[in-house]
């Protein structure tokens, strides 16, 4: 009987798999660093991976070191001309309000990406708790979480995020509450799936009789060992709360003006796209770059974390 | 098949009560006084009593609840705050441009994909496969607000030969209708379709491992022959889940690219209904549109019975 790790019953298998490894990376014992080498390893093999990561590295370094970056302030009028194409003084050249689009594009990799993280770990965090309480207790706990999250899984995540845009009104604190609730359905599930598997493993039963509470099981024993997919789960939804809050932006449900975000630069250019397309055409291919690199990242940790992804 | 058929019924059903409470809770939710937004600035406390125990906010939270959905049931979704119009009404006027949106990006999706994952497979590892492949991702990444703009400037502005914007129901006008939303249906359709090419793939390349598959090549059944006759049909049965498990992305997807497009639907609808704060339309608007997601999977888990003996005769 395999467990759903793959790895036997050892709770922690730094040596096999790589996974729990990387969970307890930070306890730098010499299996541990061992693995998270031969996890690398596997990793590197992947070009996709590789770029998505290079991608990903350099938007967080964007997002950080935006005031050095930016060669203008992002929401100073008249820095330029308006709509002056793209040249030495303005890479990506001026919007409709004479603004440095290229800087803006930098300060635009801050939502995006706070967005993106927070939301995802706030989903996770929510998500994960109560897969495990559903998992882990069964019966009527069970059903009521779970009908929960089906209710909640049947919102197009938008259309969700609309919905909760429309109760809590406009700003970056609750776009990211928005699009943290449609994620909250998809974590549930995958740990509560896992979770069922993993608690009728020995370990589990030899916790319980040693008299380990229920609380220490579920977080000590339970939640390292169904780590792995919940960590790629999140790897690969960072891409689609980067969409969500771009698509709120861009619908005009996002960060306030004149907050840089990508989505509503894309907007705002539409009405000029006979005359200046750069102004809605250029935000867009950092965007694009963004979630082409964070899928290209999170198939990589699919196939190198989740055993069940790896034949 | 009558079981299964009866259980997803149930499970559907317990589904839509879970979303009518949160949908009902969410608009509960929302700040501000509904009975004090009605009434305007002018008006006398005997007055604001009447309209609230006209609207049902003097009766207890699950008495309301219990009236609302008796309403919903008998299609009764309100009236809208800001012109008085009935709120089914104006969400069904919005809500078919929205699904002729999806129903045509459906059919465009399933026409890009089809050839492309039957190559990609056919010739695994190639170049055909890379750039299929690559190409799949590439749309899939593209949002789909930013691929309608380029669209719009590439074959609006540049070549002229689709018109930017606005709608035109397809049977009113065909050749109106069609032509408007060829634009659009590319928008949406290219998404779906990066995601079915790599689902046709694999499930090809799985039904291609069957021994049922290689025993017909060892008799010296044509690879190509075989692809058509066996393998295509058997990796065409994923294709139907996902546009299930998609279809609200899908219908996520088309508020955004109607949005690009000026077409007058769902997303038009609830984004100006939240900016006017009207909000029995919002509340309208999701609710339909959460309806028909969860009553498009349950068709597509039939569908999917249907087509898959080992379920349908379980």
């Amino acid at each position: 009987m395999a467990s759903p790790l793959g790895a036997g019953d050892r709770p922690f298998d730094a040596e096999g798999l790589g996974v729990p490894a990387l969970v307890v990376a930070s306890a730098t014992t010499p299996g541990a660093r061992a693995g998270v080498r031969r996890w690398w390893r596997r990793f590197a093999r992947n070009p996709g991976a590789v770029f998505g990561l290079a991608v990903f590295l350099a938007i967080v370094a964007m997002a950080v070191l935006a005031p050095v970056l930016a060669p203008y302030d992002p929401i100073a009028q008249g820095v330029g001309n308006p709509f002056e194409r793209p040249s030495a003084a303005h890479w990506a050249g001026t919007d409709s309000f004479g603004r440095d689009i290229m800087s803006r594009i930098i300060y635009g990799a801050r939502v995006a990406l706070v967005v993106g993280l927070v939301a995802v770990l706030l989903a996770m965090v929510i998500g994960v708790t109560l897969g495990l309480i559903s998992g882990y207790y069964g019966g009527i706990v069970d059903t009521v979480i779970m009908r929960i999250m089906d209710g909640l899984f049947a919102f197009p995540i938008i259309i969700l995020a609309i919905a909760m845009m429309a109760v809590m009104g406009f700003g970056v604190r609750n776009v990211i509450i928005a699009v943290a609730v449609g994620f909250i359905a998809p974590f549930a599930r995958v740990t509560r799936g896992d979770v069922l598997a993993v608690k009728e493993e020995p370990y589990i039963e030899a916790a319980r009789l040693a008299g380990v509470g229920s609380f220490a099981i579920i977080f000590r024993h339970v939640l390292p060992n169904v780590l792995a997919p919940i960590i790629v789960q999140g790897a690969l939804r960072v891409s689609g709360a980067i969409i969500t809050e771009s698509g709120l932006s861009f619908l005009g449900l996002g960060p306030p003006p004149p907050t840089p975000a990508w989505g509503r630069m894309i907007a705002e250019g539409q009405a000029f796209i006979v005359m200046a397309p750069h102004v809605s055409t250029i935000p867009g291919i950092a965007l694009m770059l963004a979630i082409v690199a964070l899928n290209l990242l999170g198939d990589g940790l699919r196939d190198t974390l989740d055993p069940r992804m790896r034949r | 098949m009558v079981q299964f058929f009866l259980s997803r019924l149930g499970q559907t059903l317990a589904v839509l009560f879970t979303v009518s409470i949160i949908i009902f809770a969410l608009m509960r939710m929302i700040p501000g006084d509904p009975v004090l937004m009605r009434l305007g600035d002018d008006f006398t406390q005997a007055a604001y009593d009447r309209l609230r125990g006209e609207l049902g906010f003097d009766r207890s939270i699950f008495t309301q609840y219990l009236i609302w959905i008796r309403d919903v049931l008998s299609g009764d979704l309100g009236d809208s705050f800001l012109n008085h119009e009935r709120v089914s009404k104006l969400v069904l006027d919005a809500f078919i441009p929205t699904l002729t949106l999806v129903v045509a990006s459906v059919i465009v999706g399933i026409l890009i994909a089809v050839p492309s994952g039957l190559i990609a497979a056919m010739r695994k590892d190639s170049a055909w496969d890379y750039g299929s492949m690559g190409f799949a991702i590439f749309v899939y990444s593209m949002p789909s607000f930013w691929k309608g703009i380029i669209l719009i400037w590439i074959f609006s502005v540049y070549l002229g030969w689709f018109p930017a914007m606005g709608y035109v129901h397809p049977w009113t006008d065909l050749s109106q209708g069609l032509w408007r939303l060829v634009l659009p249906a590319v928008t949406l359709g290219t998404f779906f379709s990066g995601l079915v090419a790599r689902i046709i793939r694999s499930s090809l390349l799985e039904v291609l491992d069957q021994d049922y598959v290689k025993a017909a090549r060892a008799r010296g059944v044509r690879r190509a022959a075989l692809v058509y006759k066996h393998a295509l049909a058997n990796a065409l049965i994923p294709v139907v889940t996902v546009i299930g498990l998609q279809f609200g992305t899908l219908l996520g997807g088309a508020v955004l690219t109607e949005t690009v497009f000026a077409i007058p639907g769902m997303g038009r609808l609830s984004v100006s209904a939240i900016l006017n704060r009207d909000y029995s339309v919002v509340q309208g608007a999701i609710l339909v549109g959460v309806f028909a997601v969860v009553v498009v999977n349950l068709l597509v888990d039939l569908l999917y019975a249907f087509l898959n003996p080992r379920i349908r005769v379980a």
